[in-house]
């Protein structure tokens, strides 16, 4: 009976660790999300409401909770927000193609991040080996929309990667 | 013509006037152990460049120019330095994580390749800090392993 127990116990200590590390949280879903808006706006070739993204992207960053985590995560994290809050912040004051250039590595950060905070959609890491030697991005649909070309080659890419 | 004279004293009051507002001078006499030369393995003649072309706006110490005494000359120069150094301060580079120091490699390719960096307001006076399309290769080319070292 008690080894039950113990095994039931340790169950659940697995689901709600598993759940946790996979769910992501309020703080990186809503960075999630004004990352998506500033692709979509930078795939719609709209310099003005990609800076608009930036700037609420860096709100974001800077709303970021880190406590949760554990200290080798905390760690991580914290020089990800940074570097992110860099690029986001390039972002809400430059011209498209310089957005573009801070996009690439941002999105490295973002996919970083991701991947200690998890997140409760599916995302698809798509890559353009056209663009600066190649270039990585995320996004919620599986059908390539290139924010590096815009309409200049909307669909040059595939996906490359799910993560769920 | 008396209006032109009181307008040209008056001028001439607020130019003596302003010389005498302090400016913040960027000048360092040690190169402190984070500095981008001591922990990375630079040849002379990006090393030269590099203190040439950049280290005036982004690092702990300008060689200022003669004029760097006048207002509002001064200000202006204080001011590109203060935003030069937010942006990069190769004085204290090795307090930046590798993620960081990647992020800004990458952008110095970039401003140098683009033609962005050095300021044409920079060039415009320092001739030798504008980059021959020979050293923009050789900069990117040693950049490049650098980023890919890290």
């Amino acid at each position: 009976m008690k080894k039950l127990k113990m095994s039931m116990a340790a169950m659940l200590l697995l689901v709600v660790s598993f759940a946790n590390a996979q769910s992501g949280d309020v703080k990186s879903e809503a960075i999630l999300s004004d990352y998506f808006s500033l692709k979509d706006a930078l795939v719609g070739d709209d310099a003005k409401k990609a800076a608009q993204s930036g700037t609420k992207l860096v709100a974001a960053l800077k709303a970021f909770d880190l406590s949760k985590y554990s200290k080798e995560d905390k760690k991580e994290l914290a020089d990800i927000i940074e570097a992110a809050t860099e690029h986001a912040e390039h972002i809400a004051k430059s011209a498209i193609d310089h957005q573009r250039e801070h996009f690439k590595m941002l999105s490295k950060d973002i996919t970083d991040m991701v991947a200690i905070t998890g997140t409760k959609n599916t995302l698809y890491e798509q890559f353009c080996p056209m663009y600066d030697k190649g270039s990585a991005w995320l996004s919620t649909s599986k059908e390539v929309r290139n924010p590096y070309y815009g309409s200049g080659m909307l669909k040059c890419g595939k996906v490359q990667k799910t993560i769920q | 013509m008396r209006i032109v004279k009181t307008i040209a004293i008056i001028l001439l009051v607020a130019f003596v006037g302003i010389q005498f507002i302090p400016t913040e001078r960027n000048q360092s006499s040690i190169v402190p152990a984070t500095d981008f030369m001591r922990v990375n393995n630079v040849p002379e003649t990006i090393q030269k460049k590099l203190q040439v072309s950049c280290y005036d706006c982004h690092s702990n110490n300008t060689q200022y120019p003669w004029y760097n005494k006048i207002q509002p000359a001064a200000w202006f120069l204080e001011d590109h330095i203060k935003e030069g150094k937010a942006e990069l301060n190769f004085s204290e580079w090795d307090s930046l994580s590798n993620r960081r120091k990647k992020s800004k490699l990458r952008s110095i390719i970039k401003q140098i390749e683009s033609g962005e960096m050095p300021l044409h307001s920079y060039t415009l006076i320092h001739k030798d800090a504008i980059f021959t399309k020979e050293e923009v290769v050789e900069m990117n080319k040693f950049i490049t392993q650098l980023k890919d070292s890290l």
